[in-house]
């Protein structure tokens, strides 16, 4: 009898010719998942020594304790005699084995449940990805024309939601958003003003920092960073809300029941937002002035009145009008970019906060893009 | 004999009389050759049963075997690949969205979760379609909210919110909701799931009494032998090897007369034990 001892990092496992056509796998010692597992593949090479054997057999005399790691060593050979067409001679091994096997063995592979790795080159990984962002506009579309028409159904009185829902929410995204609105404009303010006045003081012309910080945030940075500040607080909850409640079926009940989840869940947080935003720019554009003010007074020595005055002096109603329209456009993207990743929530938990990333995501992208055609609108309007 | 309580008044704006429910003629619901798939994966295909007035149906089958997806489909949530849903002479399928929103309004579904809405209380959820598709007061809205929570056993719990009561307290008062409008057809997925024994059976009454005192038509999804054995009186057997139905009628004729190897097989898992509870049962 030919015997070749392998060295294991767990049990002790080797090899032996009980004839020229049976492969004897002799298992021995304690064998413990912790300390590792034993290649199946070594049985493998056996099976292809000539002259290859006809047959497997176990010797467990020597076995010791035994776990699960064990049984995985054992279920990979048993793979392995089953794709070389090895009958495999399980009768040695302990009672308690056999019986796991068995169990493991007992219900077959379902065909084609396994799922398999997908092999893309970058370039088809890059069009794919072209697709889904083309795609994901064209959701974006549909959905904001679906939300136009419940907006019209409003207007004559036929949509329906409770007034309770629109008065929360519109407490939710407006008097709830002071105090971080409140920092951030406040903030931008300063950084614009700060910016300004390094360069301006150069030339003696310190004074234009109210200027610079009074058109910017009346024209742009006003609605800029209020709907980015609600992007990432609003538009989110408004995902993680909605995506929670398709998880609990929430909105298949509402639909069954024969109302609308648009209208009695999407309108009221469109229209929250719409109505809610321009006010909170407004309110960011004087905090942003103020910023000004505090670093012209405190760096530049400029007087808090003189401040103003340049400011009233250099800003029009046209950048405030502007402003104000950008800014309710943005609210109306932020609420749809919000209310449409949790309506496309999976099923899962995860997917819920998966909703509310890609809705902070679509939405600050999606106002990005729409103050660049604003821009370039206002540009030809002469604005 | 046993009276049906009528309809709560419903405002006239509000139905779509085209769509108004029969009480007498075709059987109230009828499925069609219907075929159910995600993309190219057919899930289950040339299911055709009809389900008759005052019935208590079955629809079993094994875990995964696309019991739920079957009733997504009769209710409009997934749109069928091929095949129709009929309820009365209505191809509801097929049907106009605002005559399919009115056929909505006969119906009330008892989700697995419950599904109530968290933001409201018990009595808000019940009265939303109350007060979405009737004339009634709030006050009125109010009473009645409170006499369907007494109905499932949830007197005095109208103004607690869904995360303060128990996931069995959950479930009547979706059943409270479900019955709010006095539908023609409940439907019912997994009623009994995470429910205590005593619960389950207590629900199983709950939804035999709906069904007398109220003459709905009821439609369960389930795999709980003993509430297959208690409530239901006509079923059909999903098989997922086959992905189709392989049998249909009483689930205690299926029991003692179907030779499918598979229905005998879950019908008394895998051994003698639902045997007993359909003796138990009658």
């Amino acid at each position: 009898m030919q015997a070749l001892k392998q060295s294991q990092p767990s049990g002790e496992l080797s090899f032996a010719r009980s004839d020229n056509s049976t492969l004897v796998v002799r298992l021995a010692g304690d064998w413990h998942l912790r300390r590792g597992l034993p290649q199946p593949d070594l049985v493998l090479k056996q099976l292809d020594i000539t002259p290859k054997p006809a047959r497997l057999t176990f010797d467990a005399a020597g076995l010791g304790d035994w776990d699960s790691g064990l049984l995985t060593f054992l279920m990979g050979v048993s793979e392995i005699c089953h794709k070389r067409s090895v009958p495999a001679d399980w009768g040695p091994l302990p009672e308690g084995v056999r019986g796991l096997i068995q169990l493991a063995e007992a219900v077959p592979e379902k065909l084609g449940a396994r799922l398999e790795a997908e092999h893309t080159s970058f370039i088809e990984e890059l069009g794919k990805e072209a697709i889904s962002y083309a795609k994901g506009l064209d959701d974006f579309l549909r959905f904001l024309g679906e939300v136009a028409i419940a907006f019209a159904k409003l207007c004559v009185g036929k949509a329906r939601f409770r007034r309770v829902d629109l008065m929360i929410v519109i407490q939710d995204c407006g008097a709830s958003a002071f105090g971080i609105v409140t920092m951030v404009s406040f903030l931008v303010g300063v950084i614009l003003a700060f910016m300004g006045a390094v360069q301006l003081q150069q030339f003696g012309a310190a004074i234009y920092v109210a200027d610079l910080v009074g058109i910017a945030m009346s024209r742009d940075m006003g609605a800029m960073m209020t709907a980015i500040i609600m992007a990432g607080r609003t538009g989110a909850a408004f995902a993680a809300m909605l995506g929670s409640m398709k998880v609990t079926q929430e909105i298949d009940a509402l639909t069954t029941m024969g109302i609308s989840p648009l209208e009695f869940l999407v309108l009221p947080r469109v229209l929250a937002l719409f109505l809610m935003i321009p006010l909170l720019c407004v309110y960011a554009n004087c905090l942003g002035v103020l910023g000004g003010a505090f670093v012209g007074a405190t760096m530049l020595h400029i007087s808090i009145a003189t401040y103003l005055r340049e400011t009233a002096h250099a800003i029009t109603l046209t950048d405030i009008v502007g402003g104000i329209v950008k800014s309710a456009v943005y609210g109306v993207i932020i609420a749809v970019a919000g209310c449409l990743r949790g309506f496309q929530c999976g099923d899962s938990s995860s997917a819920v906060g998966d909703a509310a990333t890609a809705a902070v995501v679509t939405g600050i992208v999606y106002v990005i893009v729409a103050c660049g055609m604003f821009a370039f609108i206002f540009n030809i309007l002469g604005f | 004999m046993a009276t049906t309580a009528s309809p709560i008044g419903t405002s006239d704006a509000n139905r779509v009389s085209s769509a108004r429910f029969p009480t007498d003629g075709p059987p109230p619901i009828t499925v069609k050759n219907l075929t159910m798939a995600f993309g190219t994966f057919v899930v289950m295909k040339d299911i055709n049963f009809t389900v008759n007035r005052g019935d208590v149906f079955i629809i079993m089958g094994a875990s995964g075997s696309g019991k739920s997806t079957l009733l997504r489909h009769m209710l409009g949530l997934i749109e069928p690949a091929k095949g129709e849903v009929w309820y009365g002479d209505f191809n509801f399928t097929r049907g106009e969205p605002l005559q399919r929103e009115a056929m909505l309004r006969h119906f009330g579904v008892l989700y697995q979760s419950g599904a109530l809405w968290s933001s409201m209380t018990l009595a808000e959820n019940v009265g939303l379609p109350l007060g979405e598709f009737t004339d009634l007061s709030q006050a009125e809205i109010r009473e009645v909210a409170s006499l369907k929570l007494a109905l499932v056993g949830l007197k005095g719990f109208e103004g607690y919110y869904p995360s303060q009561i128990s996931g069995g307290m959950q479930k009547r008062a979706g059943l409270a909701r479900a019955i709010a409008l006095d539908p023609e057809i409940l439907f019912f997925d997994e009623p009994s799931a995470g429910l205590d024994p005593i619960s389950s059976r207590l629900l199983d009454d709950l939804i035999l009494e709906l069904r007398d005192n109220f003459g709905a038509t009821i439609v369960v999804v389930t795999h709980e032998l003993p509430s297959i054995f208690a409530i239901g009186n006509n079923s059909v057997f999903l098989d997922a090897q086959s992905r189709t139905i392989i049998a249909h009628g009483d689930p205690k004729d299926l029991l003692a007369h179907c030779t499918d190897r598979r229905v005998q097989a879950f019908l008394t898992r895998g051994g003698e034990d639902a045997e007993k509870s359909a003796r138990d049962h009658g």
